[in-house]
């Protein structure tokens, strides 16, 4: 439970966050919630890079939708060299989702070294 | 231990934030890069996009409507002038923000700053030739004239207001892609803008290949490869026209026979980033007497480098004073081709030479000083200082002499052992008010209103077509164009005294013109403006056979419709091949043949002379006949590291009409003597050469072969922004003069009934964004040679159905 409300309070933070600040928004919301709710390590890991993954994963799949993956098909060929624009997706995910996830991690690790 | 474990994630941690957020690791900053709310997923524009927009802002004085159609095609309804052009720049800004900038900067000798070092060349050149030097004085004179500085201050306020308020995440994707940010807009971007089109347009020249192949050829055999006077001439204005005689008459220097004509030496310097010499138009006004509507028809299509953002966006202009609706270019204010309620204007370049490289000889490596009239002179020297993206900015220094710039000299093309120096004197460097000639174009209402606007225009030298509601059809070639004494210009000129500079212009009013032939017709396509009965020297690159298509179809049509005119500029006749042919049918020896060259020889003879996408016969033809003039004139001309250029394809073609033992066809490098049959056949086994090599590939279709791509500005760096494989017919020399990268960039028909019957299509679409449909919505209507219908709308049509979105502008 602890783990689901960690990923989703990650997530609403990291969008609150990236309405006004650049992309690295999302490292300061998982060093927030990693910091902050006490779980083990790597679930923290786990529940903030599961939380952005779904959060910049969802997102870009709405958008691109909406888009009818255009832009997303020009991109992923662009960078990766494949026009599927759920790699691209998926990319952008995981991003996200390993940014938020190392960020808790080492949150986490911070907040234990000042318990007794 | 928990220590340990935080230290390395830690560190970790800031590696990857540091990776992620710049581009010193990986090409490109893939956090900020993708990030949903920042990245390029931001520029992925909803289908159903939302346009409408309220803007309220101390920069307009009145209220200004845009009412955006569902081509996304703004409708500008503003209660001045200056609130229109305000309103223009926020949309190009809008629209096509990248591009302007990016345009300019090119236009200034800045692409390194964007792309490094790979464009250090590129950027040389520009600062070498004068873009600056250039836009600097065309500004000067444009902001002497208060409406026109005006205009400009407008405009630029507009797009600079859109720049302020674009959040980082509404960045234009390019942007993203290299990593910098848009900088304000400057009226000198906009002088800017109108010089890189000059240098388009009237920037082809061929001084130093010309002066080497005089000195390789000799006076008589050049005059026979490099004429202008093609037999099959067709004038922008009739032959037979008689023209005043000039009051000044112009003779050689005395030295010319010893400095020029017999110039000792040849000339390595190659302009590496000469424009395209395609770049031409086509235009044609036909009077109401051929039409069945009883009123003028104006066509125009512009043959540009098709580019992504295409280099033309649709706008209609409405103000209490006038109502203009055309194509501007995102960079400068106005309408540029279009028409408004009386009268339409188009455009074709004149090709003629405006740009001439005199000899310098500086005392020493500083280049502080030159030998002019028997004197050392001081140079202007003007530190050209070229920022480079990821290294130190480099420094340039280009001299400045009384002809102008010192294009080439030691400092510049240092790979060639080259003690010369090179100054360039050119029309695009004389202060001028342009922008000008279209303010006055957008609100003028008949043929004097038109006659005044031209006058401000210097250059490029255009032909200007003109029809009005009134029946009017008119075409002037204007510019100003250097006096010239004959062959004056041809070959790089003497620069150590005045003699061989230019005296002066000629007169506007005898800028070859015409209103209301008899023909009922004005029509131009790049070729010579007149015959050699025009008494003035003017030198150019020409267009031979599009003309030649062109009238004849003009002068058999009668009752003509807007669907007509749209087919001819659809049309693909090859009039070239309809004389080349028989030469290459009758020569061949067909007993010398394999199974494939005779193939290849049928395809050529069953070939219906259209340049359809899917006919072979254009392809073998084309092989054939560009081996067969290697054939003939690479011994002839080709000397290691001398630059030289092909003779035009007109003058092998009426050589051989006239005679078959022209004295070129022998191939000078070998004991035997080659007569025509020997080298047409041998030209067809050439060419069944490369023909094998196509067909395996699957390219001996023209629409394959020529395989046609509309690029984006960054060219192979971003070809999934690009359109490949559009299958389209015509070609070089051919009415529909769509190559691979080159051709119609915008098509035109415009019936001046009432209402006005206008149609117009363009290979691009109104938005920048490669995330957006509108991106490239107009090229399938483009390729199949349809038409959109141009909706001049007017006040009372605020809730037509047509209306997608609405932008306001209101006072603050």
């Amino acid at each position: 439970m602890k783990f689901i409300v960690s990923a989703i309070i990650t997530a609403s933070l990291a969008f609150s966050l990236g309405l006004f600040l650049p992309w690295w928004s999302v490292a300061i919301a998982a060093f927030l919630s990693g910091f902050f709710i006490p779980q083990q390590k790597i679930l923290a890991f786990l529940s903030a890079f599961i939380g952005v993954f779904v959060f910049w994963g969802g997102l870009a799949f709405y958008i691109s939708f909406a888009n009818n993956h255009i832009l997303a098909q020009k991109i992923a060929m662009l960078i990766i060299k494949n026009n599927n624009p759920f790699m691209l997706i998926a990319l952008t995910a995981l991003i996200g989702g390993i940014t938020a996830g190392i960020t808790a991690f080492t949150a986490r690790s911070m907040a234990l070294l000042f318990k007794k | 231990m928990k220590y340990a474990i935080f230290i390395i994630s830690f560190f970790l941690n800031a590696a990857l934030i540091y990776v992620l957020g710049t581009r010193n690791v990986l090409p490109l900053a893939l956090g900020s890069f993708l990030s949903v709310q920042e990245g390029i997923w931001q520029n992925a524009e909803a289908t159903d996009v939302d346009f409408n927009l309220d803007i309220k802002t101390s920069s307009v004085l009145g209220k200004t409507d845009v009412y955006l159609d569902e081509r996304l095609v703004p409708h500008i309804f503003a209660e001045n002038e200056n609130d229109a052009f305000f309103v223009q720049g926020f949309l190009h800004a809008k629209f096509r923000l990248w591009q302007m900038e990016f345009q300019t900067h090119a236009a200034a000798g800045r692409i390194s700053e964007i792309v490094g070092d790979k464009a250090i060349n590129f950027d040389r050149n520009q600062r070498r030739v004068g873009m600056v030097f250039a836009a600097e004085n065309a500004l000067g004179e444009m902001e002497k004239d208060p409406a026109t500085k005006q205009a400009m201050d407008s405009y630029t306020a507009g797009v600079n207001y859109y720049i302020r308020h674009l959040s980082s995440s509404e960045l234009p994707i390019e942007y993203k892609l290299l990593g910098y940010q848009p900088e304000e807009w400057t009226n000198l971007k906009s002088a800017l803008f109108i010089k890189q089109m000059t240098n388009t347009l009237a920037g082809y020249d061929r001084d130093f290949e010309f002066t080497n192949a005089l000195k390789i050829l000799g006076e008589e055999n050049f005059r026979i490869l490099y004429s202008d006077l093609p037999d099959s001439l067709y004038p922008v204005i009739p032959k037979g026209t008689a023209y005043a005689t000039p009051e000044i008459a112009l003779a050689p220097p005395q030295s010319a026979d010893s400095l020029y004509f017999m110039r000792k030496d040849t000339i390595h310097f190659t302009e590496d980033f000469k424009p395209d010499p395609s770049n031409g138009s086509n235009n044609w006004a036909v009077s109401g007497i051929k039409t069945t509507s009883g009123k003028p028809i104006l066509c125009n299509d512009p043959h540009l480098n098709l580019t992504l953002p295409s280099i033309w966006y649709e706008v209609q202009i409405h103000t209490p004073d006038y109502n203009a609706y055309g194509v501007s270019f995102p960079g400068i204010p106005g309408v540029v081709i279009g028409f408004n309620d009386s009268i339409a204007f188009g455009f074709t370049n004149a090709g003629r030479d405006v740009k001439d490289y005199y000899e310098i000889r500086f005392k020493d490596n500083s280049k502080e000083e030159y030998f002019f009239n028997n004197e050392w002179r001081k140079t202007e020297l003007r530190i050209e200082d070229i920022g480079v993206k990821n290294t130190k900015s480099i420094k340039d220094t280009v001299a400045y002499t009384v002809f102008g710039p010192v294009t080439y000299d030691k400092s510049f093309k240092t790979d060639l052992t080259e003690e010369k120096a090179y100054a360039l004197r050119w029309v695009a460097h004389d202060s001028s008010n342009v922008l000008k000639m279209w303010l006055l174009l957008n609100r003028a209402k008949n043929y004097d209103d038109y006659l005044a606007a031209i006058r401000h225009f210097n250059a490029p030298g255009q032909n200007m077509i003109f029809a009005s509601k009134s029946g009017d059809i008119a075409l002037w070639q204007q510019a100003t164009f250097p006096l010239r004494w004959k062959d004056q210009g041809l070959f790089v000129m003497p620069g150590t005294d005045s003699s061989y500079m230019w005296k002066g212009y000629i007169p506007l009013e005898q800028n070859p013109s015409s209103l209301n032939p008899a023909s009922g017709f004005v029509s131009s396509a790049n070729q010579r403006v007149a015959d050699s009965s025009y008494p003035y020297f003017i030198p150019g690159s020409y267009e031979v056979y599009r003309p030649i298509t062109i009238n004849r179809n003009l002068t058999e049509m009668h009752n003509i419709t807007v669907d007509d005119m749209k087919a001819l500029q659809n049309n693909n006749y090859n009039v070239f091949a309809e004389e080349a042919r028989p030469i290459l049918l009758n020569y061949v020896n067909r007993s010398s043949l394999s199974t494939e060259e005779s193939k290849y020889l049928d395809l050529v003879e069953q070939w219906d002379l259209y340049n359809n996408a899917n006919d072979k016969g254009v392809v073998c033809f084309i092989a054939w006949w560009d081996s067969l003039h290697a054939n003939i004139f690479n011994d002839d001309l080709i000397r290691d590291k001398i630059p030289v250029i092909k003779p035009e394809k007109f003058v092998l073609l009426e050589a051989l009409k006239r005679d078959s033992t022209f004295k070129f066809i022998d191939n000078i490098n070998t004991p035997e003597k080659e007569d025509l049959v020997a080298q047409v056949t041998s030209a067809l086994k050439k060419a069944s050469l490369m023909l094998t090599e196509l067909e395996r590939d699957n390219k001996l279709e023209w629409g394959k072969y020529k395989n046609t791509t509309v690029y984006h500005l960054l060219k192979n760096n971003a070809m999934p922004f690009a359109r490949t494989g559009i299958s389209t017919g015509g070609g070089n020399g051919i009415i529909n003069a769509t190559q691979h990268d080159h051709g119609p960039s915008w098509k035109m028909v415009i019936e001046m009934t009432t209402p006005t019957n206008a149609y117009g299509v363009y290979p691009g679409g109104q938005s920048g964004n490669p995330g957006s449909y509108f991106y490239d919505n107009f090229i399938d209507t483009w390729s199949i040679g349809e038409y959109y219908k141009l909706w001049f709308m007017g006040t009372t049509d605020t809730t037509d159905n047509r209306i997608k979105w609405k932008i306001s502008f209101k006072p603050a």
